[in-house]
């Protein structure tokens, strides 16, 4: 007990002193998820919104195959990844395995279906609601779709926010695509599992705290944006 | 510049229209001709396609046959242009007051200034003076019906379809909606709205249509309407009896 009480005093101490190899970590990850992050919204929101407002054939089909994907496993994501970028894999010339594109890609994969499903369920209650009134004043289906992303956009922060809670904590693709070489793809999640399975349990802990303290945080920002919506919504009703 | 612009010239009409679901023929309409001066309140028990008529009028349904006619010539998109709706529970975008009425001036391709000015002119008409920056959908029930009723009267139509916006208000709220119509009403703009409550078809309406199971029961002046049904079940509705 005593020895985690040090390992824990270590680790904090790494954390106030702002150690160089830590904010290095950290500093990746943060790159790496919020990249990932920001190409998923690209695919996902406008996927989500076509497949809200859209009618086309085979739009049910779509919407069951994106709401299942919300559950990919990334070692399987990761696999699948690696399987394309490495040597003999279809993108095995661009030669990005073992890089930290590799690993947003793999991220992408993970996040991009997330964002997408959110985005469908927000925009599609959104229009149910607002349809008639936009046909009212003469906007077609295409010119509804930003008055419904703006008007959305307290729901649609939360699935970014949700895309990136899943991103930064995800450790079984980004240890696959990435390969957790020192100071190139090493992230939070996958040096906490290489230090603790080292017994540099100081630096996994300092690791670990930072993790915690970024998903808390980003948690509590989905939970209060909802609460702000649903407030801003609920006032007239009460 | 003007008010809100006039429109008592515009004439609505709808010929052989038929809205059929399943089995259900709900919509039956031989001729129906709205035109003069004032008002008119189509009133009808639940369920007898009041609302479904002021769709097809307004061309958010597409009937199954017959057609919409406004000042003689078959609807047609920029003829719904000169048309707006409020709807039984109001529409409002999920930002300030002020937005919601910019949303519509924008669209017109008015000026910054220009707008500001409008927007301040229309708040002040609707009782809602101070409030730009309230979050629309903190309004109470009768003023957030009054922004949208504001916001349909921004885009300067001909005519005004109203889909039982007082339905779910207290008398106070009504009266300050009713008041809003009517001055709407004065300054030229036609206005077709749907109630069941009797009363506001007797306060509001020069001409009244009554429904009843999908077809025009009854439609004339509203001294007509009241004083002198010919239809026996319009006869019970209108004193009151409950019809469903």
């Amino acid at each position: 007990m005593q020895n985690f009480a040090q390992e824990m005093q270590t680790a904090f101490a790494l954390i106030l002193t702002g150690d160089s190899e830590l904010l290095g970590i950290v500093g990746l990850s943060l790159w790496v998820s919020l990249l990932a992050v920001l190409f998923a919204a690209l695919i996902g929101m406008p996927l989500g919104a076509a497949l809200a407002v859209g009618r086309f054939p085979g739009r049910r089909a779509l919407v069951v195959l994106v709401n299942a994907l919300m559950g990919l496993p990334p070692v399987v994501v990761g696999l699948l990844v690696y399987l394309m970028l490495s040597r003999s894999g279809p993108l095995g010339v661009l030669q990005l395995l073992y890089t930290p594109t590799a690993m947003i890609i793999a991220q992408v994969a993970l996040v991009t279906p997330i964002i997408a499903a959110l985005t469908r369920q927000v925009i599609e209650m959104l229009d149910a609601e607002y349809a008639e009134q936009m046909r009212s004043l003469g906007l077609s289906r295409l010119a509804t779709v930003p008055v419904l992303l703006w008007d959305g956009r307290v729901a649609l922060l939360t699935a970014l926010l949700a895309g990136f809670g899943r991103a930064i904590a995800e450790v079984g693709a980004v240890i696959i695509v990435g390969g957790n070489i020192n100071h190139v793809t090493r992230v939070m999640t996958t040096t906490i599992a290489l230090e603790t399975s080292k017994g540099n349990l100081a630096l996994a802990l300092a690791l670990g705290t930072v993790l915690i303290a970024i998903a808390v945080t980003v948690n509590a920002m989905v939970s209060l944006l909802g609460q702000q919506s649903e407030a801003q919504d609920e006032v007239r009703h009460a | 510049m003007r008010d809100f612009c006039g429109g008592h010239g515009v004439l609505i009409e709808a010929t052989g229209l038929r809205l059929v679901r399943g089995d259900k023929l709900l919509l039956d309409i031989a001729h129906l001709r709205l035109g003069g001066p004032g008002p008119t309140v189509i009133l009808g028990p639940n369920g007898a396609g009041k609302s479904l008529l002021l769709r097809c009028l307004h061309g958010l349904i597409r009937a199954d046959a017959g057609q919409v006619f406004q000042d003689g010539l078959p609807l047609n998109k920029a003829q719904r242009m000169r048309q707006a709706m409020v709807f039984q529970r109001p529409v409002l975008l999920r930002r300030s007051v002020a937005a919601n009425l910019d949303f519509v001036l924008r669209r017109r391709g008015l000026s910054r200034s220009a707008r500001r000015e409008r927007i301040a002119d229309l708040l002040a008409t609707g009782g809602l003076s101070g409030r730009e920056r309230q979050w629309a959908r903190s309004l109470s029930g009768g003023e957030a019906q009054r922004l949208a009723i504001l916001r349909a009267l921004a885009t300067e139509p001909d005519v005004l379809f109203l889909d039982e916006p007082t339905s779910a208000l207290d008398p106070g709220a009504t009266q300050a909606i009713e008041a809003l119509v009517m001055r709407a009403s004065a300054q030229g703009v036609r206005i077709v709205m749907v109630t069941h409550d009797i009363g506001q078809a007797r306060r509001l309406a020069r001409d009244v249509v009554v429904m009843i199971g999908g077809q025009v029961a009854e439609h004339g002046d509203v001294e007509r309407v009241f004083g002198d049904a010919t239809h026996g079940t319009v006869r019970r509705f209108l004193a009151g009896d409950l019809i469903f």
